[in-house]
């Protein structure tokens, strides 16, 4: 599986040249997150990673692989098994100066930390009025299509969302995963660093040595220009998303553009709004389920800020309000392109809405 | 083929890798609780003095903000009355470079620590969540959630290791709290990391309306030190002497680098949960009054008399300090805090995002029109008149 930008075209200003003589070659997802942790324990003594299996396994995804061997124990550190425990431990961290990196192992197992996340990190800046920053960056391997059985494959955001004080980044892209893993680490916020599991072993051309600067979290950016609709969509979603405007501009000569937010908290509304403005159409695409889900927030939002300038109303193509299939079955509930391309075809094209059901108003 | 045809070896016993960790048997807390008052033991004169003058101020601390509440200035307030000696002592094992976790009940251990009681009694006044800079004054924000901050201080005394600093965390928690998940979780990770931290339960006999009976079946609460790998120490939670020098003792310990212990001190709750609760729906007033019999301001008091380190003039010497400091209380209390609604925006992020922003535009757009509908109807009203 190919992440896709080679059809990218905002990697960012500073991005857009790579530097001369800096061999780029392919490298998958993993590996630049795993570059862009080594990168970060190198140059800040502050930061420290933990959580379950990270040490010597260099997790199961192996994403901290090789970390612990060249930093040592105290610095890339195996827990004991307890989510709680370890986004407990870094909130005290945290308010020592420290700046710590835990890794949650699913999604789904995230959720015994709950209690933490909620009334602790993402609230002690503003209970002490800004004496104690949280900077801690909990990287969340998320989201489903590996097959994964029960409790592997959660779309966790919408929860994350809900809780004011925490962002929610999750990239997209090789050169996102780096730099935006950079700029969650670097960040005195606390960041929810959603990973997309089933984008781990995507490849893009990228150089481990010279990393491509990308723009800051809370900046969407346009993946594919277009005329006719705006996709909206983030994480695993968007190489569906590429991959239906290819088959649209192919099949039915329609011309979407694809905006990649990059992160859900802060969410880009400039971006959007401009877009969904010259478009005229838009859709949100995720795998989340939809009730409720990041997409309800989107469509309000693009709704209100855009209504003189929609032919037709957001559409949002989604998980279905299940939890999560078991994995023979989970190919029915995440988006694809054809579910993408049906809500597409569904943006009151002709002078007539049809609804889903296929209803003539 | 068989199994064990295929293995070849064959030993009844688990192979030589297993191994029991530590013997329990010194982790083990003592049979009664550990007690310093009245034993005759060799006591630090002046040590005693200080404890006796801190107890006297704390219990008066605790009736003036109860007081509060009724007069509407607190909007709730948690006493500690009856466990002054163990919120005193916890305040004063601990050296300057130390921290204190508090839960919502230990609003007195952060003042006898030498906290602005006003910056202290933040949260419960309602004028924001914490009113103190914990890292100044290395005292954590009060926890409300039950043993959440337990971890808290485990992860801060073991970045204090990792970075070489001498400094022990000391995390107060109730009896009740010793049933939730972060409880178990603090201390496991306390001594698997051996970090230097100090968990102190006050069981004062009740979560809310809850009895001990009914919240664990644990032999006592310090015996659960065991299942963790660090001692469990039982201590009378009304002798401030006792509790004074098993928690130096345990916090000096820390400091070695010795790991963790868990004390449990063994108190009452003598008033309601809150001033918002009717304890006598689910407890009779004969225990109550037996405890008020082991009572911690008198036990001290008793104790200083009998070593005439204390006269009736002492005692009034140390009500008048008490009665002072209330009074500068009340008429601090008494004033309205200021508050700026603006600031409900400025530390949800480091930065605003461009939705806070918004909201807090509309914020401020509807208290200037609210201000200027308040100006235009007292303009009117001066008319009329």
């Amino acid at each position: 599986m190919s992440t896709a930008t080679g059809t990218s075209v905002g990697t960012g200003e500073a991005g857009a040249q790579p530097p001369r003589g800096t061999a780029r070659k392919p490298a998958t997802m993993a590996q630049a997150l795993n570059r862009a942790l080594r990168d970060a324990l190198a140059e800040d003594a502050d930061v420290h990673i933990f959580g379950e299996d990270v040490g010597a396994l260099g997790g199961v995804f192996r994403v901290t692989d090789g970390l612990a061997a060249e930093f040592g124990e105290k610095r890339v550190t195996d827990t004991p098994l307890a989510e709680a425990g370890i986004l407990g431990t870094a909130v005290g961290m945290a308010m020592y100066g420290l700046r710590p990196v835990v890794e949650m192992q699913f999604d789904a197992f995230a959720y015994p930390g709950f209690e933490q996340l909620i009334s602790h990190i993402s609230r002690m800046r503003n209970r002490t009025r800004g004496a104690l920053p949280m900077p801690i960056t909990v990287r969340v391997p998320y989201g489903g299509g590996i097959g994964g059985v029960e409790h592997h494959s959660d779309s966790s955001e919408a929860y994350y969302m809900a809780t004011p004080g925490l962002h929610v980044v999750t990239p997209a892209t090789v050169a996102d995963a780096y730099g935006l893993l950079r700029h969650s680490i670097a960040s005195d916020d606390p960041v929810i660093f959603l990973e997309p599991k089933r984008l781990y072993w995507g490849k893009d051309d990228w150089s481990a040595d010279r990393p491509e600067a990308v723009p800051e979290v809370g900046r969407a950016l346009v993946r594919r220009p277009g005329t006719s609709a705006t996709l909206i969509t983030y994480g695993p979603s968007l190489p569906v998303c590429l991959e239906a405007a290819e088959a649209a501009a192919r099949d039915e000569g329609w011309d979407l553009e694809v905006v990649d937010l990059r992160s859900l908290v802060p969410f880009d509304e400039e971006t959007v709004v401009a877009s969904v403005r010259r478009t005229g159409r838009a859709v949100v695409v995720h795998e989340s389920t939809g009730f409720a889900g990041p997409g309800a927030e989107l469509a309000a939002r693009v709704s209100e800020r855009c209504f003189h300038h929609l032919e037709a109303p957001v559409l949002r193509v989604s998980g279905f309000d299940i939890p999560y299939p078991p994995p023979m079955l989970e190919r029915h509930h995440l988006p694809d392109v054809d579910r993408v391309l049906d809500a597409v075809s569904r943006l009151q094209w002709e002078s007539e809405w049809r609804s889903d059901r296929g209803e003539v108003r | 083929m068989t199994v064990l045809e295929q293995s070849g070896a064959y030993h009844l016993a688990p192979p030589p890798a297993w191994r029991p960790r530590r013997d329990a048997a010194p982790l083990l807390p003592d049979r009664e609780p550990y007690r310093l008052l009245g034993t005759g033991a060799e006591l630090d004169d002046d040590l005693l003095r200080e404890l006796y003058g801190q107890l006297v101020r704390g219990r008066r601390f605790n009736e003036q903000a109860t007081a509060l509440t009724k007069q509407g200035r607190l909007a709730v307030y948690p006493s500690s009355t009856g466990q002054e000696a163990a919120e005193v002592a916890a305040a004063l094992a601990l050296r300057e470079q130390d921290w204190l976790f508090p839960s919502y009940r230990d609003t007195l251990a952060a003042v006898a620590r030498g906290l602005d009681p006003v910056a202290v009694l933040s949260l419960l006044r309602g004028d924001w969540h914490s009113g103190y800079d914990p890292r100044e004054t290395r005292v954590a924000p009060l926890s409300t959630p039950l043993a959440t901050q337990l971890p808290h201080a485990v992860g801060l005394a073991h970045a204090a290791r990792l970075k070489g600093d001498d400094v022990v965390a000391l995390a107060m928690v109730g009896d009740g709290g010793t049933s939730e998940g972060d409880f178990h979780e603090a201390l496991n990770f306390a001594a698997v990391w051996q970090a230097p931290v100090v968990f102190l339960v006050q069981n004062n006999g009740f979560a809310i309306s809850v009895p001990l009976a009914k919240q664990t079946a644990a032999p006592t609460l310090a015996h659960k030190a065991v299942g963790y790998g660090m001692p469990g120490r039982l201590v009378d939670g009304n002798d401030a002497a006792a509790m004074h020098h098993v928690l130096t003792d345990s916090v000096e310990r820390a400091r070695r680098g010795e790991g963790p212990s868990l004390i449990e001190a063994v108190t009452y709750r003598v008033e309601a949960h809150t001033n918002a609760d009717d304890a006598t729906r689910y407890r009779d007033a004969a225990e109550v009054t037996a405890w008020r019999e082991h009572d911690p301001v008198n036990l001290m008091e008793r104790e200083l008399r009998t070593r005439k380190l204390l006269d009736d003039a002492g005692v009034r010497e140390a009500a008048e300090a008490a009665e002072h400091m209330a009074r500068g209380l009340r008429e601090r209390m008494n004033q309205d805090p200021d508050l700026n609604p603006a600031d409900l925006f400025d530390h949800v992020f480091a930065k605003r995002t461009t939705q806070l922003q918004q909201q807090a535009d509309q914020l401020r757009a509807e208290l200037a029109a609210s201000e200027a509908e308040h100006v235009r109807q007292d303009g009117k009203t001066g008319e009329d008149a």
